[in-house]
């Protein structure tokens, strides 16, 4: 068996184009949210009509929407916003599921039924519904989007995160190190939180993904950010209107968001193997 | 029995906790609920006298201590009563009453959609040589961070804008059925997809699947009669999960193909902030939620006859 | 007699790796073979190449490759699927994977009968029941019915058996088909293939188990390394062995022989350090009193796992606690760690009261007791090095760590460049030397020894089982050594402790509950026993490359 065992194949360093396209996309997002002049000479604002609803072409390689602006412009200077977007849901609903997740797989039995009926409940509010039940209370804007997507996402983590603590809680060394007799608190510490967060990094990347969809879709349906921003989601939601005529406004923010969901997924995936593999080399 | 009756306790109790939750979220409005309903009727912004607040107030019962709004709630909805919407003034109950089966019927048939797919999928691609696993795999990953909204809309253009094959507002017909069932099913066919090949793969390397071989079963009965039941338990639980965000996918989908269901009626309210139709829908999508759970829950005993015993 | 079975240098490879080398043996109707070997011996692949199960990347090469005047080189899977089942069985190791869990047994015995088209669907019912009851399974009207989890281990493995003999092959292939079964359930599965030889079949058992082996077969081909190292009839194989690989597999059996003597001559003895002088001997170092522990059962029944268990560990000896599945021996060393809480009764440990106390104040004295589980892996944190594990398991106020651990390494027998790799990268052999070197790492006085060889093949456990005898000797250690294995049990301990269905049965020095059993239980678990006849030869001392 130890044989079969280390002669497990290696992950090689060999080149992956998926992998290579998908840093590169991420990279490019990055630096569209940072420094979007570097990726565009086009003003994102600049309105000319005389241009409008122009099909993608050398010269507006995204086309131009109804005002004549400049689509590429329009998707690279909407970076910035998506990404935070994403970012601050997936904080939000990874510091809600780590809370939820963790309590419950090292709380008594009581704290775990309670804890996995709550989880249970926000279930039963998909994310969509519960964002428009936000939005309706509270009014659309930022603040409400991300606290919406950020709960709304947070009970599948949550299940994650316990699941994984539960893992490592039951496993062979976390009762080895009891038995040295080092301190609960200790074998927390030392063990069961570095090993049930690994995978975590994937979660996030995923999630980043994940949320910049949903919030975008709550954009698409008229309430998200307010209409000037060139966020993603108000992209979408702006090209709605024109879509038997010019196809781009919908297809190009579109492909700007599954790119990156995508590239994301795929870095994601690529790091989990690492981590499972990796403690072989 | 005991089991199935604990499950439905559970289930009652979590659609109570949704309604708790509900309410309270809806009492956290900032501001005066009677003068946001004025101002709707109206369409202006402006402060409203008390005179004109009080027979809202009395209406709606706005008044009266929260503890008692959250007795009324609960019992309301214990009968079937969401409330009043602020803007039609009509029963929750009867507008959603209407438009909720074009959405289930919906739902339905995407869920069956997603899962003819992927089960077609992992049959026909899984462990089947290097290539045909990697376009399989590959095609589920992408597949599956598809937002509904983009596929939905390429697949609009194309397929009714462009060929013409599908009308361009579904209305309640059943070819306009094809294309947003397709929109929420392809994403989720990936998903699922994904789940079933990996269970599917692990499967066809246990020693169970070599004893059958070694009984004289082909390639094909060994898929079909023996790994396939193990590679469906996974996407079985998951698609209690996925009713959720084919509810959530289902009004996007409605929006775009100009579907009726609730879709249409949910982001009209939402925009219009009549929260009793927007929390009414969203109680009964929970409660949809909640009952096919208990459904999935069923399934998974019929296709997997050990927990019967264990639990 | 022709042969039913004929194979002339047989090779087969998996891309560049060739894990058969050419292998020729020959079968006849009615008798049975043994390809005996140890774990990448290519023993179980030799067996799946004789039903064409190698999979889609092997490449398989015979000169002859002939069953029933049939030659098998180059069939279509169309064609081996008519031999498989109808002309040939095959039966897996451990049934409870080799079923499909979510079908009763008895379709899946009705399957075998289906595929080749036997009869009726009534016919095939009738000899589904008929098949059950041959090979003694009670109640076949409800056990047809059945799923893999409601039946016991040796059920289970009958059902598995009834599948593979449904068309009376003349060929049966048996894959370690007693490895995960307790040993008085194996005996009797053992008595039951050696039946259906008896009906004609021919045999061909696969097994890392010389002694199983010696019981059942008329020839022996023992593999090393994708090679027949030595073949030939049984008894000649076995009482005169003439390859020194056939020989040390042969010593590194631990059973009632073997007491006193080295498993794995020719490896090292440890570095005779003398760490320190034995302890004083008077008051027992671990001593058990009434323990009961119960749980409750899935069907809300309380079941009494551990039933008034007594024993006392003096210092400097070996208990060993033996027990089939279910005896509640595991849960007793889990009691004895404080790490399971009795229900009755308590431990003292070194003389003073251990599970009684609360768990602070246990702390502190955890490292007088410490623990050598079955499966090492997972009882280490993926993520750490050797170095790491060795270290944090030192006690407090260590002056150098680091020199403490490679004197810890130097004791088990490995080297300073095992520091820094991690669990994944350790043969299993050494990971067992690891998990070792951590249990002295406290200094304790007990280390408690959880099935600490079951997992390893058998020349590693040998090296293991030395190892444990050497440091005992040297740092004057206590064993509660758990096992399974009456033969390791025998060959470690000074005394013995039967558990059965959580109850001591017999208690005494390992020569009497062995030699001389007075209770009936003990009596049919040692007949049960299967064992190699004492050999004229007296054991040989020559150095033979040890697989690791």
């Amino acid at each position: 068996m130890s044989g079969a065992l280390l002669a497990l194949p290696r992950v090689q360093v060999r080149f992956r184009p998926g992998l290579t396209l998908s840093i590169a996309l991420v990279a490019f997002f990055v630096i569209a949210a940072i420094a979007p002049s570097l990726l565009t000479t086009q003003d994102p604002l600049k309105i000319n009509l005389g241009d409008a609803l122009q099909a993608p072409s050398a010269a507006h390689i995204f086309g131009t929407d109804q005002s004549g602006r400049d689509l590429y412009a329009r998707v690279v200077y909407g970076a910035r916003e998506s990404l935070f977007i994403g970012l601050a849901a997936t904080a939000l609903s990874m510091s809600i599921a780590f809370v939820l997740g963790v309590s419950a797989a090292l709380g008594n039995k009581l704290t775990d039924g309670a804890i996995n009926r709550f989880i249970e409940l926000l279930f039963a509010f998909p994310v969509l519904l519960l964002s428009l039940l936000f939005v309706t209370v509270f009014g659309a804007g930022l603040t409400t989007l991300i606290v919406a997507v950020g709960v709304g996402t947070a009970p599948g983590y949550a299940r994650m995160i316990r699941g994984q603590v539960l893992a490592v809680k039951g496993s062979g060394y976390v009762e080895a190190a009891g038995a040295l007799g080092h301190s609960y608190p200790k074998v927390i510490r030392r063990h069961i939180l570095p090993n049930a967060m690994r995978p975590l990094v994937v979660l996030v990347t995923l999630g980043v993904g994940q949320s910049i969809v949903w919030a975008s879709g709550l954009a698409f349906l008229g309430l998200g950010v307010a209409p000037p921003s060139p966020e993603w989601g108000a992209l979408l939601d702006a090209g709605r209107t024109y879509i038997t005529q010019a196809w781009w406004l919908e297809v190009m923010p579109g492909l700007a968001i599954v790119s990156f969901a995508l590239a994301l997924t795929a870095i994601g995936r690529y790091v989990q193997q690492r981590l499972e593999g990796g403690l072989q080399r | 029995m005991k089991t199935v009756a604990l499950k439905v306790l559970g289930a009652i109790a979590v659609l109570w906790a949704a309604a708790t939750f509900t309410f309270f979220v809806q009492a956290a409005l900032p501001g005066d609920r009677a003068t946001l309903i004025l101002n709707q009727d109206s369409g202006q912004i402006i402060k409203r006298s008390d005179a004109e607040l009080a027979p809202v107030n009395e209406k709606f019962g706005f008044d009266d201590p929260i503890y008692a709004q959250y007795v009324n709630y609960v019992a309301g909805l214990a009968q079937g009563d969401l409330g009043t919407s602020y803007r039609l003034k009509a029963p929750v109950t009867e507008i959603i009453g209407e438009q909720i089966w074009p959405t289930i019927f919906l739902t339905i048939a995407a869920l069956i959609a997603a899962w003819v797919m992927a089960l077609a999928l992992t049959l026909l691609t899984a462990k089947r040589g290097r290539i045909p696993s990697a376009l399989g795999s590959g095609y589920e990953t992408f597949t599956a961070a598809l937002p509904h909204y983009w596929l939905g809309v390429i697949l609009l253009v194309v397929f009714a804008i462009e060929l013409q094959l599908f009308p361009v507002e579904g209305g309640s017909s059943l070819i306009g059925l094809v294309l947003p069932a397709l929109t929420l099913g392809i994403p989720l066919a990936g998903f699922l997809g994904q789940v079933t090949r990996d269970e599917f793969e692990k499967v066809l390397d246990q020693p169970f699947v070599t004893s059958a071989r070694a009984r004289g079963m082909g390639d094909f009965g060994v898929r079909w009669r023996h790994a396939l039941r193990h590679a469906v338990l996974p996407a079985i639980t998951l698609s209690g999960w996925a009713i959720g965000a084919l509810f959530s996918g289902a009004v996007i989908a409605e929006i775009i193909f100009a579907r009726q269901g609730i879709g249409n009626i949910l982001v009209t309210a939402a925009n219009m902030r009549d929260i009793p139709l927007v929390s009414g829908i969203v109680m009964l999508v929970a409660l949809i939620y909640v009952v096919a759970n208990l459904l999935v829950d069923l399934a998974y005993r019929v296709v997997d006859p050990r927990i019967e015993v264990s639990s | 007699m022709t042969d039913l079975l004929r194979v002339e240098n047989l090779r087969v490879g998996f891309g560049d790796t060739e894990v058969v080398k050419g292998i020729s043996f020959s079968l006849e109707a009615g008798r049975c073979l043994a390809i005996v070997g140890e774990s990448g011996s290519g023993k179980s692949v030799t067996a799946r190449t004789l039903v064409g199960l190698t999979g889609g990347r092997s490449q398989v090469t015979a000169d002859a490759l002939e069953f029933d005047g049939r030659d098998l080189r180059g069939l279509r899977d169309r064609q081996w699927r008519d031999i498989r089942g109808r002309d040939i069985g095959f039966i897996l190791q451990d049934a409870l994977v080799s079923l499909d869990q979510l079908r009763p047994i008895g379709k899946e015995i009705d399957e075998a009968l289906r595929l080749h088209r036997y009869g009726s669907r009534e016919e095939r019912r009738k000899r589904v029941l008929h098949l059950l009851d041959e090979v003694g399974i009670p109640e076949p009207l409800l056990r047809v019915r059945q799923l893999p989890h409601e039946l016991s281990g040796g059920q289970r493995q009958r059902a598995l058996i009834a599948s593979a003999i449904a068309l009376d092959p003349k060929l049966i292939i048996a894959d370690e088909p007693t490895t995960a079964l307790d040993v008085t359930v194996q005996a009797r599965i053992l008595h039951l293939l050696e039946r259906i030889r008896d009906d004609g079949s021919a045999l061909i058992l696969i097994s890392h188990d010389l002694a199983v082996v010696a019981r059942m077969a008329d020839e022996v081909a023992v593999m090393r390394y994708g090679e027949i190292v030595e073949r030939g009839d049984a008894r000649e194989v076995l009482s005169n062995p003439q390859h020194a690989y056939t020989r040390a597999l042969l010593d590194a059996i631990p059973s009632t022989h073997s007491k006193g003597t080295r498993l794995s001559p020719g490896t090292p003895h440890v570095a005779p350090v003398v760490e320190r002088a034995p302890r004083a001997a008077d008051t027992p170092v671990l001593d058990a009193r009434g323990l009961v522990k119960r749980y409750a059962g899935p069907d809300g029944q309380t079941r009494t796992v551990v039933d008034d268990v007594s024993f006392e560990l003096r210092a400097g000896e070996t208990l060993g606690v033996v027990g089939e599945s279910g005896s509640g021996k595991t849960t007793t060393a889990r009691i004895a760690l404080a790490l399971t809480e009795p229900d009755g009764g308590e431990v003292l440990l070194n003389g003073e009261p251990w599970t009684a106390v609360p768990e602070k104040a246990r702390r502190v004295r955890r490292r007088e007791i410490s623990v050598i589980y079955q499966d090492p892996l997972s009882s280490f944190d993926p993520r750490w090095s050797v170095d790491q594990i060795l270290a944090d398991a030192l006690p407090p106020g260590v002056r150098d760590p680091r020199k403490r651990v490679g004197e810890l390494l130097a004791l088990v027998g490995l080297e300073g460049e095992h520091r820094a790799r991690r669990p994944l990268q350790l043969s299993g052999g050494q990971r067992q030397r690891v998990a070792i070197a951590r249990a002295l790492a406290p200094d304790p006085s007990v280390i408690v020894c959880d099935e600490p060889v079951s997992a390893l093949d058998v020349s590693i456990q040998a090296q293991v089982l030395d190892l444990l005898t050497d440091l005992q000797e040297q740092l004057g250690l206590s064993y509660l050594f758990i096992s399974h294995d009456l033969g390791v049990i025998h060959h470690m301990s000074d005394r013995v402790l039967v558990l059965n269905e959580g109850k001591v049965v017999e208690t005494g020095t390992a020569d009497e509950v062995f030699f001389a059993p007075r209770e009936p239980y003990t009596r049919a678990l040692v007949a049960a026993l299967p064992r190699l006849e004492p050999r004229q030869v007296v054991r040989h001392e020559e150095a033979v490359p040890a697989a690791t």
